[in-house]
Order: C-alpha cells, then structure tokens, then sequence
C-alpha cells in the first residue's frame, strides 16, 4: 500500500515545539536536519519501502483557466495561504500502523540544538487499482 | 524460444545450482543475471538447448561471485567449481521453492516480489513497474527477504496456505503496468496444481479462470468499472469458464472443502447465468455460508449479505448486515444498494457519496460518485 507524507511549510495542526524558521537555523542544524532527511530516505530504500521523495520551493502560484481566448488567471505567491506544502515523501508499506510509524519517526528530524522538530506531517493513503475479485 | 519459456525454467535452473552445492540465494542472484543475458542474447543467437545454456551461465556466474566473496574474506571456494554429476529432480525443485519464497516468516509483499522473480523468472525491473516502485527499492526488498529465509534449506516443509495467499495476491493486483500479473498469477497457479493434488490449489486456479472469464467486460471505456450486473454477458470467455468450472467440480468432488474452492463456486454460479435475473441467489447464499463458516471473514459477511438481499429481498439483506463492522471497505456501498433497492432513494444518494469518499481505489470511487448522482438525479424526477 502506498501513502504519500506531506510535509508543510505552514497549515496543520498547531506546532508543539516552536523551531522556527529554518533560515533562522545555524548552518550545522540545518546540515544537521538535511542529513537526517537523506538518511531516513536512504534507509526505507534498504527496507524496499521508498517509493519517491522530492522537495518543492516556496515559490508559485495557483492558475486557472480564465475562458476561450484568454490567458490563465494567476494567483500567487503564497504570501496569505495558510497551507503551504513544502515537499513529500511516498512510501510503499505494508499497512497504515508502519506509514504512521515511519511518519512519525521522519517527524523527530532535528532542529535547533538538535532536538527533534516534532513537525506535524501529513499522511494520505494512495488510491490503488481495483482488486480483480470483489463479490 | 519466446520470453515466457525461458521464464518457466528459471525456478528448475534455480534447482540445479543449490543442488550442486549453491546457497538459494546466491543461486536465483546468479540465475537473474544469466535470466537478464538470456533476455539480451537469445533472440539473435538462440541456443540449441535452453535450460544447458541457462544452467552454464548461471553456475559460472555463481562461481565468480563465490570465489569474489571468499577472496574478499580470503576464504577458500566451499563449492567444488566441477558440479556433481546426479539426478535433478526438478518438480520437486520447483514445488519447494514455492514454499521457500512464500515462507511464513515473510511479509506478504516481500513473498510476492520472490516468489514472481525465483518462481516466475521476471526480472527486476518487470517486478518493480508492475508494483510502481523504483528498481532500486524492488531489489532491495528481494534481497531483504532473502536474508530473512538464509538459514531455511529446499528441503524444509512447506505451508502451502500461505504460497496460496501469495499466488491470490498477485492476482488481484490485477492488470497494471507492464506485466500482466493476473495471467502470471494463473501460470503460476497452474504449475503449482501440476505439482500437486490438494483440492484448494485447483479451487484457487479455478477461481482465477472464473473471474479472468470476465475480465475485459469487467471495465467500460476509460476503465470505468463495470458491475457485475451490467456486464455484457457475450464477451465473457467461455473457454475459461468451462475450464474453470471442471477443474471446480473435481475438487468439489474430493470432499475436501476450503475457502478457494468455496469463493470459486460463486464465481460459477455468476458465471453460469445468462444474465443477472437468472442469478442462483439462493445457492450463492449457501456457498457465502459455507464461506463464513471456513473463513469466519467480516468481508465474507457483508458480501454474503448483498447475496441475501438478492435471495430474499432487500430488507432482509439489510438484517443480514448486523454484526457487520461499518468500518470495513466497502459497508457504506453495500448498504447503499440495499437501502436503494428497498425504495428508500435519500438514504441511498448520502451513502453512495459516503461510499465514494471511503473507496479505496480511482474506478470504484467514480462509480460510486456516478451512483450518487444517478439516484440524486432520480430524487428530482
């Protein structure tokens, strides 16, 4: 079963530990923080559960179509949106208890002075394809 | 020699390297190297015998990395680089390693990625698009999972209820990507039924004959799903499902029931009304009770309780949900139905939009979706 785990730069719930922004960080905690990632990354490959990472900017915007003939509406940057997601994680695990498990482990990432970030992430189960029998 | 041929070798070839003296799995590495050559090769150099060739380069392959391994820990080669000449007994080569890669010790998917790269001779590469994982990841759970199984030898016994299960789930994978998991499951199943006289491997292969009977009118244009009900009934195989339907009734015969065998006679008493009016519910009730009583499943349970809306109407489908965890996948577009059928038209509209937003796969939640608008479209009329 694949899930997806969001990562948000703002939205959510409350934080519990206030960390800041991350540009705020001395230079070894965010190495710190970014070695963290890489290794959790690199360890769920060993475990055969990695599926994709990626990291998205800040930056953007929302488009839309506008009608026949017209350009696309833009909207954005994101200065007002109150959820902003900041990157993901896909994984291929074997029920939601080890998707939960391995959230909440990704979840202790250290921060300043290297406590960990207690960092809400968000996980969602991927649809799949139907199942061959179903009556 | 096309590629399903060479495939069926591989779990023999595998065979003959651990009877030399191989580890297993060192001996399926080396068997997937010469697999991946064979797939490069063969088409413009064909070899006059396969399983030899397969055999060479594989046994070869495993003596490099063996001497590689002990030079490394500057250790002699264990394994005489001259193999032992003997009889290879290959069925039963392959029934164990059946066993092996479904061992009980293994998760699900770890035993499914082993038992289609050692048994099914795909590669990979094939093993990871069908599952939409990165080789990389896929190679990784092989190997994890042949560390799991090291210190187990061929010649342990075997669970085959668990490479049962095993052989299910690559079947109701289903038919994304690249590989056609369904058909391998089959041949799979197949081979397996070959090898041996257990009832529940034939009611698993008749099982997958049955639905497979069925498979293209199981989805519309845009693999929009198809329910049972609206199917066109004349694009159904018949082949498959007069197959399917023998193979049944010899295990039935042997008296010897389980829970395949029972799933597999509902498939044949869909598979054998002409249309859905004609539907034996009431045997189909039977066969769901024998099915609770083996499996004692909650699944069981609310499928067995549309079968009984059919057989004795509605309300009485509705009754046969009690008990039933309303957590489960699919409840809310059961109970849907059932309130629809019984008239009861607003019910119905709030649980198929229920049910869309707890379906578990893109299809099945635009069916629902459209269900909830069909019946909403209805409540205006």
């Amino acid at each position: 079963m694949k899930y997806l785990i969001l990562k948000h730069y703002r939205g959510g719930p409350a934080p519990v530990v206030d960390y800041g922004s991350i540009d705020q960080w001395t230079p070894e905690e965010v190495d710190a923080h970014v070695q963290f990632m890489r290794d959790f990354a690199a360890r769920l490959e060993e475990t055969g559960e990695f599926v994709d990472g990626q990291a998205l900017s800040p930056q953007g915007a929302f488009v839309r179509y506008d009608g026949e003939g017209r350009p696309p509406v833009t909207d954005g940057p994101f200065a007002e949106t109150k959820d902003l997601i900041a990157g993901w994680m896909v994984i291929d695990v074997e029920s939601w208890d080890r998707a939960v498990q391995l959230a909440g482990e990704l979840s202790a990432a250290p921060g300043p002075r290297g406590e960990p970030i207690h960092e809400w992430l968000e996980v969602r189960p991927f649809l799949a394809e139907p199942p061959t029998v179903t009556e | 020699m096309n590629e399903s041929l060479l495939r069926e070798l591989v779990p023999a070839v595998i065979g003959v390297l651990v009877r030399r003296g191989a580890d297993f799995a060192s001996a399926e590495d080396a068997v997937q190297d010469a697999l991946i050559r064979a797939l490069a090769a063969w088409p413009d150099d064909p070899p006059r015998d396969p399983k030899a060739w397969l055999v060479t380069v594989a046994w070869h392959r495993f003596l490099d990395a063996a001497r590689a391994e002990a030079s490394r820990r500057g250790r002699e080669v264990a394994v005489q680089a001259e193999p032992p000449a003997g009889p290879a007994p290959a069925t039963d080569d392959t029934l164990r390693l059946y066993f092996l890669c479904a061992h009980s010790s293994l998760p699900p998917a770890s035993a499914v990625a082993l038992t289609l790269r050692a048994v099914g001779g795909l590669t990979t590469r094939q093993i990871a698009a069908a599952y939409l994982v990165p080789e990389a990841t896929m190679a990784q759970r092989i190997s994890r999972a042949k560390r799991k199984i090291a210190g187990l030898t061929l010649d342990q016994p075997g669970d085959l209820g668990t490479v049962l299960r095993v052989l299910y789930l690559v079947f109701n994978e289903g038919y994304g990507g690249s590989v056609d998991l369904a058909a391998e499951a089959i041949r799979l199943t197949r081979q397996l039924a070959a090898l041996t006289d257990e009832p529940e491997v034939a009611g698993l292969l008749a099982l997958m004959l049955l639905h497979h009977a069925r498979r293209t009118s199981r989805t519309g244009p845009g693999g929009r799903l198809v329910p049972l009900a609206e199917q066109d009934r004349s694009r159904w195989d018949t082949g498959l499902i007069a197959e399917g339907v023998t193979i049944l009734q010899t295990a039935l015969a042997r008296d010897r029931l389980g829970e395949y065998q029972a799933q597999a006679a509902i498939a044949a008493l869909h598979a054998d009304a002409r249309s859905a009016s004609e539907t034996d519910w009431v045997q189909i009730v039977e066969w769901y009770d024998e099915l609770l009583l083996l499996t004692g499943s909650p699944v069981v349970r609310l499928n067995r309780a549309v079968a009984v809306g059919e057989a004795d109407g509605p309300q009485a489908g509705l009754a046969a949900l009690a008990g039933v965890d309303p957590g489960l996948p699919r409840y809310a577009a059961v109970t849907a139905y059932l309130h629809e059928r019984a008239g009861d038209l607003a019910r119905a509209a709030e649980l198929y939009a229920e049910a869309s937003r707890a379906a578990v796969s893109v299809p099945e939640r635009d069916h629902l979706t459209r269900e909830a608008a069909r019946v909403r479209q209805l409540l205006k009329a």
